[in-house]
């Protein structure tokens, strides 16, 4: 989030659209229940379903999936047509006024610079006109044809209401209607904020939607601003710490992978670290340096020292463009590349798309070792057969899988302590509430012993690469459980001089006298000690900011962007919700995202960005500097505004004997998965509280389509995609309403998910239907807006 | 003492069912499995287990969807029905807060609290043959807590307190349903039982009966006859015999036995 649950209470108008907070965050949602009660906050619900959030909104409006590119950019339209935008925020802190390169272009669904025989883009003509010096050349009249202003507004000038509704399945009057009231946050004493969660994520454009959703609340002005921001609700207790703390594609504190054409860290200093656009930008992203070799040091203690890189040679490269995002690497799996899989508190069986590939590449393992708390579908994958046979008869036989799998007893989050980083970027500190039950152990000590079995292993014979592991740092009281105290003070960072914990992340330095495994996290805890364990109640800015509470990264900011929440001489757009304001001499308010001591008028407010402001229009993304409507990889029309650049073009779809795509005349249904309030996942079916509360699965059916097939209530159907199927019982309802889309009436289906053949309650697999396509950028599987058939039993 | 209530504000109900689960728990009461019948919903009805459920109702208000959920116990009414129909002294009672309790070990299971019951509460169990129901936590505000369903709700959908000081709540909340154009908004509060304790904001007052809730709850007519004109008259014979045996005895004497032999 880029603000925080607590402020949701300060908002006007709360867009929730890709995410159904009453069901799936309910707790949280009590916020937005705050701001109707306390602001008269409108609530509006864009959703495929009249979902439990729309049964107590203000406004709700019914969408296709998959169809929000639309719906947003046809927002952004409506802004710019009716002047419903922040005209001086949008001046001030945007790069609305830079002007681009001659030659870019967006025809026939393709932007400039598109290669057909490679299938990727030659992103030169996204870039912007430089001057002699390397800055962007800016028109703050934003009259130039070729400002970032009047592209955007050429580009969307398509988005009609009547085009929205055409593509979206909506009314063009549901969504004039819709788009007037989040347009009303546009004033600058008004805030709007939109939350979303998965219904944005799992596209085959995800990434670009969130840009749009940026771009819409760059236009009104609700970026940096209480009761404003683009939200999203992190759907676990930790999902928040686990992205932050690096995945595949990103180092701690989300510095890029090295590659393989980085070898040495100058190259890779050289290539991730950008240069100011502006000159007043501050461009904090210049100090990667500090905060890469302050993690080197961090890795590699004493062998890391300027001379060998800071042990730099020992981070292991990915390929120049190689992707190990889920879908290649299961699809890797599947193709005997990899031995051996640890499976750490996941269950990809029943969480990865298109079941029939992930039990196919599973059963291609030599070993697998899952850590669970207790027998997954992932643990039991090679008897899926037998158990799920009810469900799915074609799993594949156990005789033919040879994966030796072993299953590690985990404790649970009850039974450990450490940080819980929530949706809101706070690190809260928690105590174990009791020891793990039998064998069970604490993830670190199973991760320790791993790893320092395996170095055993290297210091005794060898290998090809023993030095990654040779020189790690293990310097933990207890080598075989570090405490989860030491390894948070070892990401907090410390001096290595003195000894002394660091402050913050500006005391990190690039000579190696610094050490710091994350350098967001650094100010967590200081020789002051464990700010994640504080519990203050105070609120001193009155708008919910509880600066004491825990402790919120970056620098305990609660409110990321807060100097844009203010106008060019440093005073607040709306004196009752001020973030931030400058007094003359300092800023006073949430913790600065600014230079504490620079004036209003010295830099742009965008501190880490190489522009010094907010980018509407963005180069970085894969498939476009603008957000455009593609449709799902599997949709019932073609793309209705470049039929013959339907979806992404850039998405990454499979070609392996299990990933079958469908058409429409086969599966002319649109199906979506999703969670029920009342499970967690695939956890809470082996709890007796929520096998009660939702104990058969179902299927969602829209009354008329039922009617149309014969179905009632309670019947089995039987729901086919081109992966596999799935059976249960009819739902029918007029919650989920047919749509009109380009000329044809459009059913949608809704699945949710939960159910498997292990547990207290058991039931079909969902994924067994969705298919292997991918976003680009950020690799999550397009789980929504998928194709298929429904059949009475 | 003050009379206790809890309020339901049903537009701020997301239908979590924490209230649910919590009741369970903190009555600790065992968990079964649930049911399918074209519903979210998956416990069809109150059980002696299973006290508190929230009603799914899918309607239609002037052709706008709508999904309304209302949570659904013992009412806890001023004028309990449960209590006139039970022969059993001292089983129901109602304490001096307004809650109306069961004391099980003087409960015989004969089940008349269930027919005197405007609201079909309370449950029969087959394993121990007593009746069950909601109530209030009186465990829990004995010792100065909230009721587990209150403490569990995430939205301030449920509230609780003084029957009076919620009701300046309800009130508040009903007339800015009004200004936001829901006219038909009403405090539900069972005028045909003397008021209930446990009061409900609907937004669509006009129609209780969409939220599962009955229009208007009066106790059945046969209990307030056995409690009331027939107890009179069940008393009247009662005593009237005796009196009149008495007055025979007094007047002629002892019956006297003839020996036939």
């Amino acid at each position: 989030m880029t603000n925080g649950w607590t402020d949701v209470a300060n908002a006007d108008v709360v867009l929730v659209m890709g995410g159904n907070p009453a069901e799936n965050h309910p707790v949280g949602f009590r916020f937005v229940m705050e701001a109707r009660r306390k602001r008269k906050a409108k609530l509006v619900v864009v959703d495929p379903r009249f979902n439990r959030t729309a049964a107590v909104a203000d406004s709700y409006t019914p969408m296709r999936s998959g169809t929000d590119i639309a719906f947003l950019g046809g927002i952004i339209h409506h802004a710019l047509t009716n002047k419903l935008y922040h005209e001086e925020y949008v001046k001030l802190h945007t790069n609305a006024a830079f002007v681009v390169k001659e030659g870019f272009g967006f025809e026939n669904g393709h932007f400039s610079g598109w290669d057909n025989t490679k299938g990727n883009y030659d992103r030169s003509s996204w870039q912007y006109e430089t001057d002699a010096s390397g800055y962007a050349r800016i028109d703050p009249t934003l009259e130039n044809p070729r400002c970032v202003f009047q592209l955007m507004k050429a580009h969307y000038a398509r988005y009609t209401p009547e085009a929205v509704s055409n593509i979206c399945g909506c009314t063009a009057e549901e969504f004039t209607k819709a788009a007037d009231l989040i347009c009303s946050s546009g004033k600058p004493d008004k805030t709007g904020t939109i939350l979303y969660a998965l219904g944005w994520t799992q596209h085959s454009h995800s990434v670009q939607l969130i840009h749009t959703a940026a771009m819409m609340q760059l236009l009104l002005g609700n970026i940096g601003r209480p009761g404003g921001g683009v939200n999203a609700q992190r759907g676990h207790a930790n999902i928040q710490g686990s992205t932050d703390m690096g995945s595949w594609n990103n180092l701690p504190g989300y510095l890029k992978i090295p590659r393989a054409n980085h070898a040495t860290l100058d190259d890779y200093l050289k290539a991730y670290t950008p240069k100011p656009l502006r000159p007043n930008s501050l461009n904090y992203w210049g100090n990667t340096s500090k905060f890469m070799v302050s993690l080197l040091k961090a890795y590699y203690g004493r062998h890391a020292s300027k001379e060998n890189g800071f042990g730099y040679g020992n981070i292991p490269k990915a390929g120049e463009t190689e992707n190990y995002g889920w879908g290649h690497f299961f699809d890797n799996m599947q193709k005997g590349q990899l031995e051996g899989f640890i499976s750490f508190g996941m269950n990809p069986v029943a969480n990865g798309p298109n079941t029939p590939k992930m039990l196919d590449a599973l059963s291609k393992l030599k070993w697998m070792v899952v850590v669970e708390n207790f027998e997954t579908e992932t643990a039991a994958f090679w008897n899926a057969r037998k158990l799920g046979e009810k469900f799915y008869p074609t799993y594949v036989e156990a005789s033919n899988i040879q994966t030796e799998v072993l299953l590690l007893p985990a404790a649970c989050f009850a039974e450990k302590d450490g940080a819980f980083v929530n949706s809101s970027r706070w690190l809260q500190w928690k105590k174990a509430a009791l020891p793990p039950p039998g064998d069970a152990k604490v993830d670190q000590e199973i991760m320790a012993r791993i790893f320092l079995k395996v170095r055993e292993l290297y210091e005794k014979e060898g290998g090809t690469a023993p030095k990654p592991l040779l020189e790690m740092t293990w310097d933990y009281a207890n080598p075989l459980s570090p405490s989860l105290e030491e390894v948070a003070r070892e990401v907090n960072g410390r001096d290595v001089a003195t000894n002394k914990q660091l402050n913050g992340f500006g005391e990190l330095k690039d000579d190696g006298s610094t050490v710091c495994g994350n350098w967001i996290y650094s100010g967590s805890w200081t020789e002051a000690g464990n700010l994640m364990a504080r519990r203050g109640q105070e609120d001193p800015t009155g708008l919910g900011l509880y600066p004491n509470w825990s402790w919120s990264w970056p620098a305990n900011r609660r409110i990321l962007y807060n100097r844009a929440g203010a106008d060019s001489t440093g005073k607040g757009w709306d004196p009752q919700r001020t973030p931030l304001r400058w007094d003359g001499t300092r800023w006073i308010g949430d913790t600065p995202d600014y230079k504490a001591d620079a004036k209003p008028e010295d830099m742009g407010a965008f501190i880490m960005l190489p522009e010094g402001v907010a980018k509407l229009f963005a180069a970085d993304l894969v498939e476009g500097p603008f957000p455009e409507h593609y449709e799902p990889v599997e949709s019932p029309v073609p793309n209705p505004l470049h039929p013959n650049v339907s979806h992404n073009p850039l998405a990454p779809i499979f070609h392996g004997p299990l990933d079958k795509l469908g058409e429409a005349k086969d599966y002319p249904y649109v199906a979506i998965t999703y969670r029920l309030t009342e499970h967690f996942h695939y956890w809470t079916k082996h709890v007796a509280s929520g096998s009660q509360l939702q104990t058969n699965f179902f299927v969602e059916l829209p009354e008329a389509l039922a009617n149309e097939k014969g179905i009632k209530g309670g019947d089995l159907v039987r729901v086919r995609s081109a992966r596999g199927m799935v059976e249960g019982p009819a739902l029918v309802t007029k919650r989920i309403r047919p749509l009109r889309v380009a000329g044809k009436t459009v059913y949608q289906v809704g699945i949710p998910i939960h159910w498997g053949f292990v547990g207290r309650v058991r039931g079909p697999l969902v994924n067994n239907l969705t298919p292997s396509a991918y976003d680009p950028n950020a690799g999550t599987p397009e789980y929504k807006g998928f194709l298929v058939n429904v059949e009475k039993v | 003492m003050q009379t206790v209530a809890k309020l339901i504000d049903t537009t701020q109900c997301i239908g979590c069912k924490a209230c649910e689960v919590a009741c369970q728990e903190w009555n600790d009461q065992e968990f079964t499995l649930g049911t399918f019948n074209n519903s979210y919903q998956t416990m069809p009805d109150l059980a002696p287990n299973f006290w508190n459920l929230i009603k799914f109702n899918e309607a239609e208000q002037n052709g706008a969807q709508s999904w309304l959920m209302a949570k659904y116990q013992c009412m806890h009414c001023a004028d309990a029905g449960c209590i006139k129909a039970c022969p059993a002294p001292g089983a129901i009672i109602q304490r001096a807060n307004g809650i109306v309790d069961f004391e099980h070990d003087a409960c015989i299971g004969c089940g008349y609290c269930i027919t005197g019951c405007p609201f079909d509460v309370p449950r029969l169990s087959s394993k121990t043959k007593k009746v069950y129901k909601c109530s209030l936590c009186s465990d829990r505000v004995a010792v100065g807590l909230e009721p587990a369903c209150i403490k569990s709700c995430p939205t301030n959908c449920l509230s609780f307190g003084t029957r009076h000081d919620l009701k300046f709540l309800a009130e508040k909340r009903v007339s800015e349903l009004k200004s936001d154009g829901f006219e038909n908004a009403a405090i539900y509060d069972g005028p045909g039982v003397g008021g209930t304790n446990v009061l409900y904001v609907l937004k669509h007052g006009d129609k209780p009966e969409q939220y599962g809730l009955p229009k208007d709850p009066r106790i059945p007519w046969t209990v307030s006859l056995w409690k009331g004109p027939v107890k009179w008259l069940g008393n009247l014979v009662f005593f009237g015999g005796l009196f009149t045996a008495l007055v025979h005895f007094l007047a002629i004497g002892p019956k006297e036995h003839k020996h036939e032999d």
